[in-house]
C-alpha cells in the first residue's frame, strides 16, 4: 500500500520532468530528443496483503533493486525505468483489475509478478489479451502447458515439475512410505502431481494423501491420521503461513521423529517467523539461498547489492525471483534497444544471463526459465553461523533441460 | 478404521474447541452484558499473544508472560470500554459494533507498524515440550496443559458467576439492568469488570494459542470468525452455549478432517445454518428482548 502511494506520486513528478527535460531538448538540442524518451515502465502486481505479505514484500525490494542498478548505469537507451507496484491481495480477480489498469491506464511497457498459482494464470490471460510481456515469477506447471501457452509470457520461477523432481530425488528412496498434507488450491495440487510422478519413478509408495483446507491456522486435527500412516516421509505441500503453522504443528505432534519432513520449497521467510527448532532437519527446494555466494559470484554480487540497498538485510529466495525476473527482462530491453514488443521478446528468447544463482535461459517452446534447483536443509540452531544463516545447501540439480518436462509432452509441435 | 483413530480424532476435537471457548466466552459475556457485539475481540486475541510474547521475551519466562498479559490486556480493555463504548451505550446497536470494527484495524495496524507483518516465533515452554502417550496415540504436552488451563478457567469462572455477590449482580445485571439501578447498584462500574474480564479472557487465549501458531497480526482474523460461529450456535450471551458449542465445534471440525479434511473448515459454517434453522437463538440462546 505505501508502495502505491510511493510510486504514483514519483511517477508523475518523474514524467513531468522528463516531460520538462524533453521539451527543453528539443528547442536546444534536437539530436538528443529521442535518447531522453518516455519512461520504461514495468508493472508489478504482488500480494503486498495477505497470507504471503512477506515473500512479496520481499519480491518488490528485489525488483525495485534492478530497476536501480539499470537506471545507476543509465536506463535503457537513454530511458529511465520505473517500476509501478499494485496490491493484488492475493486475488485472481483483484490482480486481473490491476493488471488491466497497469496495461490501459499506465501504458506498462511489460509486467512482472504475481506470487500464486491462481493469481499467476489469471494475470497471464489479462496479459495474453493485451499482448503484453509478462515474467511470471511464482511456480506454475500448467502456464508452461500448450493450453496456458503465450507467446508474450516468461516464466522466470522454478516449476513443480522440476522442484519436486528435484527433492524427491535427494528424499525419497525405493519403498519409501510417503504421506502427503496438501493445501487445496492449485498449488498443492500441482506440487502433489509432481512428487507422485517422481515417487513412482523412484519406486517410493504413497501411504495416503490429506488435503487440507487453505489457509487453516490448526493442523491438529489432521496429525492423527497422519501418524497412523506410519509414513517414512510426511511431505507438506503447501505455501507461506500454512507451510510454517503446519510444520510446527507437526513437529509438536512429533511426527519428526517417526518421518522425515519434506516440503516442495522450503521458505526463507516462514523458516524465520517460526525459529530453527520446528524447523530443523526439514529438507525442501529452492530457486536461491543467499548462501550460494561462497560459490557463485553472481550471488556474492547480488547479496551485496541487496544488503546495500536494504540495511544489511540478506535477500530470500522468492525475493531473488523478484530481482531476476525484473533484471532479466531489462537486459532483453537492452538487448532490443527499448521496448517493442516482438524484439523484446526474441531478445528474451536468446538471453543467456547470470545475475543471481549461476546461467539461465529461457527455452524456446515454453518460455521456460532453465536454471539450477536447491535442495535445502534447515540447520540446527547450534549450527548457524549468524541470524540469516538458516540452510545447508545439500544438493544442487544442475541447470539442464533434461529436468523439464519435454516440449511435446507439453503439447507443443517438435 | 480403528477406534483409537476415532478416539485420538475426539479428543483433538476437544483440544481444539478449548482455544474456541476462551475466545467465544469473553464475547459472549460482552454480548449477553452489554449488548455489545466485539468485532475487535480478535484483534485483541492477537494482541495478548504479542503481550505474552513481549512480557516472555522480557521475563525470560512463558509463565509471566501467561500470567501478565491477560491482566494487562484486560486493563486496557476496561480503558476501551470506558472511554470509547460506554458514551455510545444510549445509541444503537449498530454503533458500538462500527466502533469495535473500525478499532479491530487500528489494533492490528499499530502492531503492524511496532512488530512488522511477517511473524514472530514462539517457542513451546521447554517445560511443556514433546508428546505424551494418551494410551490411544500420542498428544503434545503443551495441547493438554491448554485444555486444563481452559478446564480451571471455567471451574473458577462458574464459581464467580454462582457462589459470589459480584457474580449475583451479573447475572441479575444480565437479565435486568435497570432494576438493577434502582437498587442502587452502580451497574456501569459492573460493565467495567465485565468488559475487562471478557477481554482478558481472549487476551489468555491468545497467549495459550501463541506457541501453537505462528504469532502475526492476522492471527485474529480467522479466530474472530470461528469465535463467531460459536457464539452463534450457543446462542447469543450464553455462557453454557459458549461452551457446548466450543466443543461441538472443535469436534465436528476434527471428524470432517478425518473424513473430509478439506471440508474441514466449511463445516462449523454448515454447523451453524443447521442450528439456526432448528434454534434460531442458537442451543441455549433466548429470543432477544425487547
Amino acid at each position: 500500500m505505501t508502495d502505491k502511494s510511493k510510486s504514483l506520486p514519483s511517477l508523475t513528478r518523474r514524467a513531468t520532468l522528463a516531460g520538462l527535460a524533453a521539451g527543453g531538448a528539443t528547442l536546444a538540442m534536437p539530436g538528443i530528443l529521442r535518447a531522453q524518451g518516455e519512461s520504461i515502465r514495468i508493472g508489478f502486481p504482488t500480494p503486498l496483503t495477505g497470507p504471503f505479505a512477506a515473500e512479496a514484500k520481499d519480491q518488490v525490494k528485489s525488483a525495485e533493486l534492478a530497476v536501480k542498478l539499470i537506471n545507476d548505469k543509465g536506463g535503457i537507451a537513454g530511458r529511465k525505468v520505473e517500476l509501478l507496484v499494485r496490491d493484488d491481495k492475493l486475488n485472481a480477480g483483484e490482480a486481473a483489475t490491476r493488471t488491466l489498469e497497469l496495461i490501459e491506464k499506465d501504458k506498462v511497457h511489460a509486467i512482472v509478478g504475481a506470487l500464486s498459482s491462481a493469481v499467476q494464470l489469471a494475470v497471464n490471460e489479462v496479459t495474453r489479451a493485451g499482448g503484453v510481456i509478462y515474467v511470471s515469477i511464482s511456480q506454475s506447471d500448467t502456464i508452461n502447458e500448450i493450453k496456458d501457452f503465450s507467446r508474450f509470457t516468461f516464466h522466470e520461477a522454478l516449476n513443480p515439475h522440476m522442484t519436486t523432481a528435484a527433492v524427491a530425488k535427494h528424499t525419497f528412496k525405493k519403498d519409501s512410505k510417503v504421506a502427503y498434507l496438501v493445501a487445496d488450491y492449485a498449488y498443492g495440487h500441482e506440487m502433489l502431481r509432481g512428487f507422485k510422478r517422481a515417487q513412482q519413478a523412484i519406486g517410493a509408495t504413497s501411504v495416503g494423501e490429506i488435503l487440507h483446507p487453505f489457509g487453516a491456522a490448526d493442523y491438529s486435527t489432521f496429525m492423527p491420521r497422519l501418524r497412523s500412516m506410519r509414513p517414512d516421509i510426511l511431505c507438506i505441500c503447501n505455501f507461506g503461513r500454512d507451510q510454517a503453522n503446519s510444520v510446527k504443528q507437526a513437529v509438536d505432534f512429533g511426527m519428526n521423529r517417526q518421518s522425515k519432513i519434506v516440503v516442495p520449497v522450503l521458505l526463507h521467510n516462514q523458516r524465520l517467523a517460526i525459529g530453527p527448532e520446528a524447523f530443523e532437519g526439514v529438507i525442501g527446494g529452492a530457486n536461491y539461498y543467499w548462501g550460494l555466494e561462497d560459490t557463485i559470484p553472481a550471488a556474492k554480487s547480488f547479496n551485496d547489492a541487496f544488503k546495500a540497498a536494504n540495511g544489511g538485510a540478506y535477500p530470500t529466495d522468492y525475493g531473488a525471483y523478484g530481482f531476476s525476473g525484473v533484471y532479466s527482462l531489462l537486459l532483453a530491453m537492452e538487448k532490443a534497444g527499448g521496448t517493442d514488443t516482438d524484439k523484446v521478446i526474441a531478445a528474451l528468447e536468446e538471453l543467456k544471463y547470470d545475475i543471481a544463482k549461476g546461467s539461465q535461459h529461457y527455452r524456446k517452446c515454453d518460455h521456460q526459465s532453465v536454471q539450477s534447483v536447491l535442495v535445502l536443509e534447515s540447520k540446527k540452531k547450534a549450527e548457524m553461523k549468524n541470524e540469516a544463516d538458516l540452510f545447508k545447501v545439500l544438493a544442487t540439480e544442475p541447470a539442464s533441460e533434461t529436468i523439464l518436462r519435454s516440449c511435446a509432452e507439453l503439447g507443443f509441435p517438435a | 478404521m480403528d477406534a483409537e483413530l476415532i478416539a485420538m480424532q475426539l479428543f483433538s476435537g476437544v483440544a481444539l474447541g478449548a482455544i474456541l471457548i476462551m475466545v467465544a466466552l469473553g464475547l459472549s459475556i460482552i454480548f449477553g452484558m452489554l449488548g455489545v457485539v466485539n468485532f475487535a475481540h480478535g484483534a485483541l486475541f492477537m494482541i495478548g499473544a504479542y503481550a505474552g510474547l513481549w512480557v516472555a521475551s522480557l521475563t525470560g519466562s512463558f509463565w509471566w508472560g501467561l500470567l501478565i498479559a491477560p491482566i494487562t490486556i484486560g486493563a486496557f480493555g476496561m480503558l476501551i470500554e470506558r472511554f470509547l463504548i460506554r458514551p455510545l451505550y444510549k445509541r444503537s446497536i449498530d454503533d458500538p459494533l462500527l466502533l469495535t470494527f473500525g478499532l479491530g484495524y487500528v489494533l492490528v495496524e499499530a502492531v503492524r507498524i511496532v512488530f512488522g507483518s511477517d511473524g514472530i516465533p514462539f517457542q513451546t515452554p521447554p517445560e511443556l515440550a514433546g508428546v505424551a502417550d494418551l494410551g490411544i496415540g500420542f498428544f503434545p504436552i503443551y495441547r493438554l496443559f491448554v485444555v486444563a488451563v481452559v478446564a480451571v478457567i471455567l471451574v473458577l469462572l462458574w464459581l464467580g458467576l454462582e457462589k459470589t455477590k459480584f457474580g449475583l449482580i451479573v447475572r441479575a445485571g444480565a437479565k435486568d439492568p435497570q432494576i438493577m439501578r434502582v437498587l442502587g447498584v452502580d451497574i456501569s462500574k459492573v460493565w467495567l469488570l465485565v468488559f475487562g474480564l471478557g477481554i482478558g479472557l481472549t487476551a489468555l487465549g491468545g497467549v495459550l494459542a501463541a506457541p501453537m501458531r505462528n504469532v502475526n497480526p492476522e492471527m485474529g482474523s480467522l479466530v474472530l470468525a470461528e469465535a463467531f460461529v460459536v457464539t452463534v450456535i450457543g446462542g447469543m450471551g450464553s455462557l453454557v452455549g459458549a461452551v457446548v458449542a466450543g466443543l461441538l465445534v472443535g469436534v465436528a471440525i476434527s471428524m470432517t478432517a478425518l473424513f473430509a479434511p478439506e471440508m474441514a473448515t466449511i463445516v462449523m459454517f454448515a454447523l451453524m445454518a443447521l442450528v439456526l434453522l432448528v434454534r434460531p437463538h442458537g442451543l441455549f440462546g433466548k429470543p432477544v428482548r425487547g
